[in-house]
């Protein structure tokens, strides 16, 4: 662990009991710190670090034989995993499918978690409460029983609207991904939600008190002070769409069984997990790491960016 | 907007929230035939015995593996989030309330951490497992869900803003240890946090579905949600296990519902943390 920067009078002998007391704190100090922080760290170098470590060695090799039935051993293979990433077309293509997912899916739902939240916020709403519990339900419902649930739903033998899902083929091959879409707002919708309501409840209500004097309306206070004050709350929610809209897998994994519309590689997750099944590990690693720093690089550009524009 | 829109936006989303989950409850109460013969979204006569025998058959089809997988997400989840948010919250807590050489540093990886999606991690995370032989063991799914650096991020947030430094100064001339004074005093100043930590923790891991489907092979060791997912793709074999499905979907979310209604209190003060600052 590190050393601290507390002041240590240890190099000298103590000359008054006050500084014994306090080079004896300053040590009990630097002990607890090491204490506090030891487990989390191996356990993040263990299961955060070293795998990522891991994961980028994996992609740097490759499987040899000698001849067609010779013992397979792992040998140095520079970028050819990678090369062979870049020459996927299944896996861009399902980058491509998450990315047009994300743009519209994640301004849709954090649209709707901010009017949801400026309305709980607002003094127009009855049964706030109710509101507040009823949206936010849908959180509790793990992604692959949403995803069984809406299957149904959609299906048109069994869905309670049958009038609708026999006109509709939500699990079509041109609808399933926006089926997809609705069943990850209908689950995160409410949290969102929840977060920018929270942090409009941390605004203090003078400044509202002082807008009104100035003869600012409800819509304009809602406009002009409550959202940009929220600004890094939805910054936030924003973030952790973009990671869980690269990362799809339980949803569309699911979902395979009520629509053939969906193939191994439609999310780019799915293609990792489909490679690794082959097993192809080296190459699955690959997939994985070009993935996470994608998602990575996104969602640092991202946070990045929108930064500068609020302060500026 | 006047109140009636508003009121009206409202109920219009309560039913998009609501319906679904009603369904799965009105389902829950039919046979197999019924499902497409009565009246959806609603009951029939005789829905209470049938939501028993449903019941009845959940748990007790192929030797109770429902009732498994059931414990097996609890010790997941309810094992896994509380180690894993006392963890967080000590790291949190020394980041923010002393100083020390390479403070910022371990707190920028952290950030770092939270950005780096926990499915990416799932590969390689199996690849070192099967080099120890442990994949296919509870641990595999256990182990690495302990690990938020969330958590140290909102755990850090809060407790720079709720525990006062001269409390701990005070507590130190009283000649209380650090250690001590985290847990008996720090921690109650930081509770809302920790609470909130606890529940999305637990949450993430509950819903965890990448790590087990690529760890597991041993469907006594699966959580109810890789179970349910078996299940659900086996029904084009065995049809019987359409209504099993759907009941155990309802029994499955009862569990979070209930934890989510009970610790409202304390997470709705905690949310705030993450987005404000």
């Amino acid at each position: 662990m590190q050393a601290m920067t507390v002041p240590s009078t240890s190099a000298e002998a103590p000359k008054a009991p006050q500084v014994a007391r306090k080079t004896r704190s300053a040590r009990a100090q630097r002990r607890a710190v090491a204490l506090f922080i030891a487990p989390f760290a191996v356990l993040f170098l263990a299961f955060y670090a070293i795998p990522i470590v891991y994961a980028v060695v994996q992609s740097l090799l490759t499987v040899e034989r000698e001849g067609t039935f010779g013992a397979p051993r792992q040998v140095f293979g520079g970028l050819v995993q990678y090369e062979q990433v870049f020459q996927d077309n299944a896996f861009w293509a399902s980058v491509g499918r998450v990315l047009l997912f994300g743009a519209v899916q994640v301004p849709i739902m954090l649209g709707l978690a901010l009017l949801f939240a400026l309305l709980l916020d607002s003094p127009l709403l009855k049964g706030k409460k109710f509101f507040r519990l009823a949206f936010f339900a849908p959180y509790a419902v793990p992604g692959v029983i949403a995803a069984i649930m809406w299957g149904f739903l959609y299906s048109p033998s069994l869905s309670p609207f049958s009038a609708v899902t026999s006109n509709v083929e939500f699990l079509s091959a041109e609808l399933v991904l926006w089926a997809i879409a609705n069943i990850v707002t209908w689950v995160y919708v409410g949290y969102n939600m929840l977060i920018i309501y929270a942090s409009l409840l941390a605004i203090p209500t003078e400044i509202y008190e002082a807008a009104r004097l100035d003869g600012a309306n409800n819509v304009q206070i809602a406009w002009r002070i409550k959202i940009p004050l929220v600004v890094p709350a939805i910054i936030l929610t924003a973030v952790f769409s973009i990671i869980g809209t690269l990362q799809l897998l339980a949803e569309p994994q699911t979902l395979r069984s009520f629509s053939s519309a969906i193939n191994s590689t439609f999310t780019p997750n799915l293609a990792v997990y489909t490679t690794a099944s082959v097993p192809n590990y080296n190459l699955a690693a690959a997939f994985s790491v070009v993935l996470a720093l994608a998602t990575f690089i996104l969602s640092f550009v991202f946070l990045k960016s929108t930064q500068r524009k609020v302060t500026q | 907007m006047s109140r009636s829109a508003a009121m009206l936006v409202m109920g219009v989303f309560t039913l998009y929230f609501l319906t679904p989950i009603w369904w799965l409850l009105t389902t829950s109460t039919k046979t197999g035939g019924e499902i497409t013969s009565t009246v959806p979204l609603w009951f029939t006569a005789n829905s209470f015995g049938t939501f028993f025998d449903n019941l009845a058959r959940l748990f007790t089809y192929g030797d109770g593996l429902f009732g498994r997988w059931l414990i097996n997400s609890a010790i997941y989840a309810g094992v896994g989030a509380l180690i894993g948010t006392i963890v967080a919250a000590m790291c949190g807590y020394a980041l923010a309330k002393y100083e020390f050489k390479g403070r910022e540093a371990i707190f920028n990886i952290v950030l770092s951490g939270v950005l780096v999606p926990a499915t990416a991690l799932a590969l390689p995370l199996f690849l070192i497992f099967s080099q120890a032989n442990l994949t296919n063991t509870m641990w595999a799914v256990f182990l690495p869900s302990l690990v938020s650096p969330f958590g140290v991020y909102l755990a850090r947030i809060y407790a720079a803003a709720s525990v006062p430094g001269e409390l701990l100064e005070a507590a130190r001339l009283d000649g209380s240890g650090e250690i001590r004074t985290f847990f008996t005093v720090s921690t109650r100043l930081m509770a809302p946090a920790l609470v909130t930590i606890f529940l999305f923790q637990f949450v993430a891991i509950w819903n965890n579905f990448f790590l087990p489907l690529i760890m597991l092979r041993d469907q006594a060791l699966f959580p109810v949600t890789l179970g349910l997912y078996a299940w659900n793709s086996q029904i084009s074999q065995i049809p019987e296990l359409r209504i099993l499905v759907i009941v155990g979907a309802l029994v499955s979310i009862v569990p979070l519902i209930i934890a989510f209604l009970a610790l409202q209190r304390f997470w709705s003060s905690g949310l705030g943390a993450g987005g404000v600052k």
